[in-house]
């Protein structure tokens, strides 16, 4: 056994960019604050699954409330009451560790991101949304109160009715005004683990946002759009809508996934060619303009889950994420430029999901949704090229009147951040003295 | 072999280490109730309302430090009363020292021979007793493979693991005769706190996998388990290499 004089380095979802810090595991609420306080700043992370520097801190001190692998941490379930729903639990637990304990008891989580992975601590943190926005809202509306921790050991109990201030700035305050210890999750009664699916290709954005009215009622919606093709092809897609299952169904625990991607795939596998052929493979994989069925909410809400690690596909230099809302006046022309820009570029991204914000308000200071229509993306780094068009992107962004997204941001400006949350200065009040991330540090340079 | 119902009442002596929390977790999901000890009532306070929100049906704590032998008495005596009968005893507790500071000092030295080896036989020895009157129960006792052979790079510890196997070895013969369970866990390496500074290899388990060979070997009621299995493959090489090659290894 070596002993581990430079610990392997903290990395984002997205790897990029690259920032050393060191890292202090947070095993117990009463671990922090640090005693003796670290010499520098500090920031709170998760599961490290946010994409770009909104978890990072350049020779910081990042005290991580999960362990790699997710092993060890903060993840301990406080309590339950079947009555409301309410599960308390410490702010390491992850949304796949509240659904093992949930649904064979029939419940399900309110909010429900792309992936599991993520803790309650980092869903509050980036106020995250799910494929029921237009119905639920974000996560932070079923978080009915949270402790959190300042770096001088105050505690502040946080609810709308309870220092409520501290509650809006700490719902997507990432991760920066202190630290959450345990959090309150409002879940929901199902009856089965099932889903009631239908797939629906569409042609083109107006066929999108007409599917979206159509469905407006149904609980959840989400649209896998292909990025690459052009010409009779341009913005063709997938709008695929979901129910729970009404009918009493199993409500067994989810098996641990088998597969990982063991290794870094060399940068040349994903380039234009490939996802090119990838989208049309997938958007042919269903036959007919519908497809409906009963299918388990694994693949339909994690797709992405049943292989660990899959960012090493974007190669070693990791990947680029962008996302974007634009406000539904100008939500289409901004989403055909955004996207002729894409597709213009040659550079293909390879999962591209697009789907409709509702009127729902976010509860959080520095919440991202707001009403409109969102575009999520991501690309291979390929520095200078990839840099240039996110920017480009993110100037569309702004001239529609809509924003980004920092939880999937290592790009955004300065001035496009300040001018998207012209809020940023009042929530800068709320910041730890102590705390501060790479991000903030970037967007208000 | 018959077959005996799973324990119900359960003793946890390190509740709050890593491998014991993931242990009593899947206790927790069985229904059992606890009596867990460990040094801060902080963390078993954590402990106790996870455990309870996964299924316990009822939790009790008590704050101490196990090294305090003169302690153990009250303590067990409080354990019993409270869990009515004792079903389980799992001792958990345990540090692994600093091999450099173990080589330089007696006193380091003897602070991990305490804490790995005096105080559980200090607690077996209560409990042992215990369990030969009931004439029921599972002694687990989580020691380590590196008691099967002493290493130069931490034989204190390795001592200390396999005073402990030894101790346990003579237990169990004496405890067979009253259909009391004593249970050896060794496991390899695995990812927790107390090996947080080591560099980790593949080698590596997760403490809830170590968790579910536990209970599986509680339930199959057997003596001796390495966790993960193929741990006992390797200890066999290693126990068998010739002392003389041994000695210029480095492991």
């Amino acid at each position: 056994m070596k002993q581990n004089s430079a610990r392997p380095g903290f990395e984002s979802w997205g790897r990029y960019p690259k920032l050393d810090a060191s890292v202090v595991p947070l095993n117990w609420a009463s671990d922090f604050p640090l005693r003796p306080p670290p010499a520098t700043r500090m920031l709170p992370v998760g599961a490290g699954r946010s994409y770009g520097d909104v978890c990072l801190l350049g020779h910081g001190t990042l005290l991580r409330t999960r362990g790699p692998e997710l092993v060890g941490g903060m993840d301990r379930l406080l309590d339950f009451d079947p009555a409301t729903g309410i599960l308390c639990c410490e702010a390491g637990t992850t949304l796949g560790e509240i659904l093992d304990f949930a649904v064979p008891r029939g419940f399900f989580l309110p909010v429900s991101p792309g992936t599991k992975y993520v803790t309650v601590g980092g869903a509050i943190a980036n106020d995250i949304h799910g494929k029921n926005h237009h119905i639920a809202g974000t996560f932070g509306r079923h978080v009915p109160r949270f402790e959190l921790v300042r770096s001088d050991g105050k505690l502040l109990i946080c609810s709308p009715a309870q220092n409520a201030d501290w509650y809006a700035a700490t719902i997507g305050g990432m991760g920066l005004t202190g630290l959450i210890a345990w959090a309150e999750v409002k879940l929901r009664p199902i009856v089965s683990r099932k889903i009631e699916y239908v797939g629906i290709k569409f042609s083109g954005i107006e066929e999108f946002v007409a599917l979206s009215a159509a469905h407006a009622e149904t609980e959840y919606t989400v649209s896998w759009i292909d990025c690459v093709a052009t010409g009779r092809n341009f913005a063709r897609g997938i709008f695929m809508a979901g129910e729970h299952a009404k009918t009493p169904g199993p409500l067994k625990q989810s098996r641990a996934p088998k597969l990982t991607l063991p290794l870094d795939l060399p940068e040349f596998m994903l380039n234009r060619r490939t996802v090119g052929l990838f989208n049309t493979l997938y958007y042919n994989k269903q036959r007919g303009k519908t497809r409906t069925g009963l299918v388990d909410y694994e693949p339909f809400f994690y797709p992405l889950d049943k292989l660990l690690h899959w960012n090493r596909m974007y190669g070693r230099n990791g990947l680029l994420q962008f996302q974007c809302v634009v406000p539904w006046e100008a939500g289409q022309s901004g989403l055909i430029e955004i996207l002729k820009a894409i597709t213009g570029s040659g550079l293909a991204s390879f999962l591209a999901v697009l789907k409709v914000f509702g009127n729902v308000p976010s509860p959080g200071m520095m919440s991202f949704p707001k009403p409109g229509i969102t575009l999520a993306l991501d690309f291979p780094v390929r520095q200078e090229v990839s840099v240039d068009l996110l920017e480009r992107l993110g100037a569309i962004t702004l001239e529609h009147g809509g924003r980004m997204y920092p939880a999937k941001d290592a790009t955004m400006t300065a001035e496009q951040f300040q001018a998207f949350y012209p809020q940023w200065k009042k929530f800068a009040a709320y910041i730890d003295p102590a705390f501060d991330s790479a991000f903030w540090q970037r967007v208000t340079a | 072999m018959e077959k005996r119902p799973f324990p119900k009442a359960v003793l946890a002596l390190g509740a709050t280490s890593a491998i014991g929390e993931a242990t009593l977790r899947l206790l927790a999901e069985r229904g059992a109730r606890f009596y867990l000890v460990a040094r801060s009532q902080e963390k078993l306070n954590a402990v106790a309302a996870d455990l309870h929100t996964r299924g316990a049906t009822g939790v009790a704590t008590h704050a101490m430090d196990l090294d305090d032998t003169a302690g153990h008495p009250a303590m067990l005596e409080a354990a019993a009363k409270s869990l009515g009968t004792i079903e389980l005893a799992l001792l958990a507790h345990g540090v692994l020292g600093k091999q450099e500071e173990t080589e330089a000092s007696y006193a380091a030295a003897e602070a991990v021979l305490r804490t790995n080896f005096l105080s559980p036989v200090s607690l077996i020895t209560w409990l042992a007793n215990y369990f030969e009157v009931t004439k029921q129960g599972t002694l687990a006792v989580i020691s380590s493979v590196a008691g099967d052979r002493g290493r130069k790079s931490n034989y204190v510890y390795g001592a200390s693991k396999g005073a402990l196997n030894v101790f346990l070895s003579g237990v169990r013969a004496r405890m067979d005769r009253a259909g009391v369970q004593v249970l050896t866990i060794k496991p390899g390496f695995v990812a927790t706190p107390m090996t947080a500074h080591l560099a980790q290899g593949p080698l590596f388990a997760k403490p809830s996998q170590v968790a579910r060979g536990i209970v599986k070997a509680i339930e199959k009621r057997r003596d001796v388990v390495y966790l993960p299995a193929f741990w006992m493959v390797i200890m066999l090489i290693i126990r068998l290499i010739p002392e003389r090659i041994f000695k210029k290894l480095n492991v």
